[in-house]
């Protein structure tokens, strides 16, 4: 079963200049207790993603077709606000990026933990042995004291495994973590990860983790979704998309990646170009302007070509491996 | 904790002698000799030079000045220069009723700029938030004795629903209360312009705040989120700036006490400087020096009891 499945999702934004096509024709499943990574460039589209399957996109944002399937059923762009709601925090849990700012200054770290289950109807002495619980779940030390203690005073690895803890208290089906690593150190990220496959397992959730950092998507992700410029590019397992990537925009973003270059280089390789203006969308493939390998068909959008066993690129030679000639 | 309340009360004996010398020197320059204007144009020279040296008014200026500054910290602050009355007790006397009244202007500015502030910043671009907006302007630029005044013709002598002047039957609460309300909207509707804006601002910001997402992104109701997870911090700037407040409001409640007829310390004064009653004069305006640094040390501490980050700075 799949937890979340997404159908050719399209998401604009109203901006004075423009209306911008954030997202376009979006696609991707996550399955039951599997890890899908999501990754791409920022401005690829991705907080857009996170905010339009929580039902929290700015005011100016608008779902302008496509589906949202939670827990094969309800359709999430169809949901009300108050509908919305019910199923946050409780069945879909966030972590963000930025744990210094995550968790509220002036709120003890218990209360905010009890006022997550306010719909749970426990007592406060209950809701206070689940928050407990979870800090030690998370490896907190002295977990009961820590309740009454306010955010300011843990550090930064401390506050990201708290805001592990209250995003999974409530046993959620889906939990989309926002580049819960990015703020922290390496030896913490490589800590929080086993955490959070740890606590995945047990739990048996399934997570959407978002990152540009391929080491950890390569890491602790079972599948992998590459987005670019608001589109899904390629798609596949993780062992799929890394070992034979048949997009250009993956192979070159597998290129950049400083962790695998195998000599020292005076400069890192870099993809040439931009991200195209999303408020006029180039007519054909969207990566075609940076390609090198774009040829006369790319003028019109390619479809999703599926090389098989679940890995998709959006290419028309992704069923032609790239020649050692092409690359050079 | 009590290290940031002891250098801080340090700090505040500091203020207040510069206060004290302020003041001091003030007094020296008004021309007009006390002596002369408390004994009348019919007394002798011997009897202004007895009482000049009663005063000590005959001695070196630092002399003066070292008199007034060690008594006043033993609490005398002299006597009337009539009645003889310590001055201490003369103020007291007056005291609560301004500290009544900027109590009132502060419960005034509190209980409306800060819900204003808070609709306004959570319906940003709506019609309240525009009202609001223009609003705490108008109230901010119009000068307190002008609200006195209106407030006085519109609602004591044309509509007659709250009285006029006066204080109130004294032991009758309720009576005292009802005297209260337009003296004290004068005294505060400024600040309710003040604090709307402040909170306004300040809540706006909050709530791009990335914990403001996240509790969201948890489902927590709208209410619980605005009102303790957003305004508990935006009000944090408020009061730090009605400590400021205070000391503003303590002198336009001069302005609401002559218009409103009412005792106070404004009041006291005023008569005071008509009457070259210098002793009441600087003895009030040290109590309410004195009142306006107290106050500000309690709103620093209340910011501390507040938010935690602050309480373990201290």
């Amino acid at each position: 079963m799949n937890v979340l499945e997404i159908n050719e999702l399209n998401v604009s934004f109203a901006t004075e200049e423009g209306v911008v096509h954030a997202l376009k024709d979006v696609s991707f499943t996550v399955p039951e207790r599997r890890v899908v990574g999501v990754v791409g460039e920022s401005g690829c589209g991705k907080s857009t993603l996170i905010n339009a399957i929580l039902g929290l996109l700015a005011k100016n944002g608008r779902i302008d077709g496509g589906t949202i399937l939670f827990e094969a059923g309800s359709d999430l762009t169809r949901l009300g606000p108050a509908e919305m709601r019910a199923l946050r925090g409780v069945r879909i849990s966030t972590v963000f990026q930025d744990p210094m700012g995550a968790l509220n200054p002036v709120i003890s770290v218990g209360r905010q933990m009890a006022n997550v289950q306010y719909r749970s109807g426990r007592s406060q002495a209950e809701k206070m042995a689940l928050a407990a619980a979870m800090l030690r779940q998370v490896r907190i030390p002295d977990a009961t004291a820590a309740l009454g203690r306010y955010p300011h005073e843990f550090s930064g690895g401390m506050k990201q495994r708290i805001a592990i803890a209250m995003a999974l208290m409530m046993e959620p089906a889906l939990l989309i973590a926002d580049e819960p690593t990015t703020a922290l150190d390496a030896t913490l990220e490589v800590a929080t990860i086993e955490l959070l496959r740890e606590l995945q397992e047990k739990i048996g959730c399934s997570v959407l983790f978002i990152s540009h950092h391929l080491g950890v998507i390569a890491e602790l992700c079972d599948d992998v979704v590459v987005m670019y410029a608001g589109e899904v590019v390629e798609r596949g397992t993780t062992r799929q998309v890394f070992n034979d990537p048949r997009h250009p925009y993956t192979q070159r973003l597998l290129e950049c990646d400083p962790a695998r270059q195998a000599q020292r280089v005076r400069r890192l390789p870099t993809i040439a170009g931009e991200i195209p203006d999303l408020r006029c969308r180039p007519a054909g493939c969207i990566f075609a302007p940076r390609c090198f390998r774009r040829f006369d068909a790319c003028a019109k959008a390619p479809p999703e070509q599926d090389i098989g066993g679940g890995h998709v690129a959006r290419c028309f030679l992704a069923e032609q491996p790239e020649t050692a000639k092409e690359r050079t | 904790m009590l290290d940031y309340a002891v250098k801080r009360l340090g700090l505040a004996v500091v203020i207040v002698s510069v206060a004290m010398l302020l003041l001091f020197s003030m007094i020296y320059l008004i021309p007009g000799d006390p002596a002369s204007v408390a004994l009348g144009p019919r007394a002798t020279e011997a009897m202004k030079a007895a009482l000049r040296e009663r005063m000590g008014l005959d001695q070196p200026i630092w002399v003066q000045f070292w008199n007034f500054y060690s008594r006043a910290w033993m609490g005398d602050l002299g006597t009337e220069v009539l009645s003889e009355r310590p001055v201490l007790t003369v103020v007291g006397e007056q005291l609560p009723y301004t500290l009544a009244l900027v109590a009132g202007g502060i419960t005034w500015s509190v209980a409306l700029g800060i819900p204003l502030g808070c609709w306004a910043a959570v319906r940003r671009g709506s019609w309240i938030d525009r009202v609001v907006g223009v609003l705490s302007v108008a109230v901010i630029a119009v000068p307190s004795f002008v609200v006195a005044i209106y407030a006085l013709l519109i609602f004591a002598v044309a509509l007659q629903w709250l009285p006029a002047i006066g204080a109130g039957k004294p032991g009758d609460l309720g009576d005292q209360l009802v005297h209260l309300i337009l003296p004290s909207l004068a005294v505060g509707l400024g600040w309710v312009g003040y604090i709307a804006r402040i909170v306004r601002a300040s809540m706006l910001e909050v709530l791009e705040a990335s914990h403001i997402r996240t509790a969201y992104a948890f489902g927590l109701p709208d209410r619980l989120i605005i009102y303790r997870y957003a305004l508990s911090i935006a009000i944090l700037p408020t009061v730090t700036l009605l400590g400021i407040g205070v000391g503003q409001m303590l002198s336009s409640a001069v302005f609401a006490e002559i218009v409103f007829s009412r005792p106070g310390i404004g009041k006291l004064v005023y008569d005071a400087i008509l009457t070259r009653n210098f002793p009441v004069v600087s003895g009030a305006v040290l109590v309410t020096t004195a009142f306006f640094v107290l106050l500000n040390l309690l709103a620093d501490l209340i910011v501390g009891a507040l938010d935690p980050r602050v309480r373990s700075s201290f």
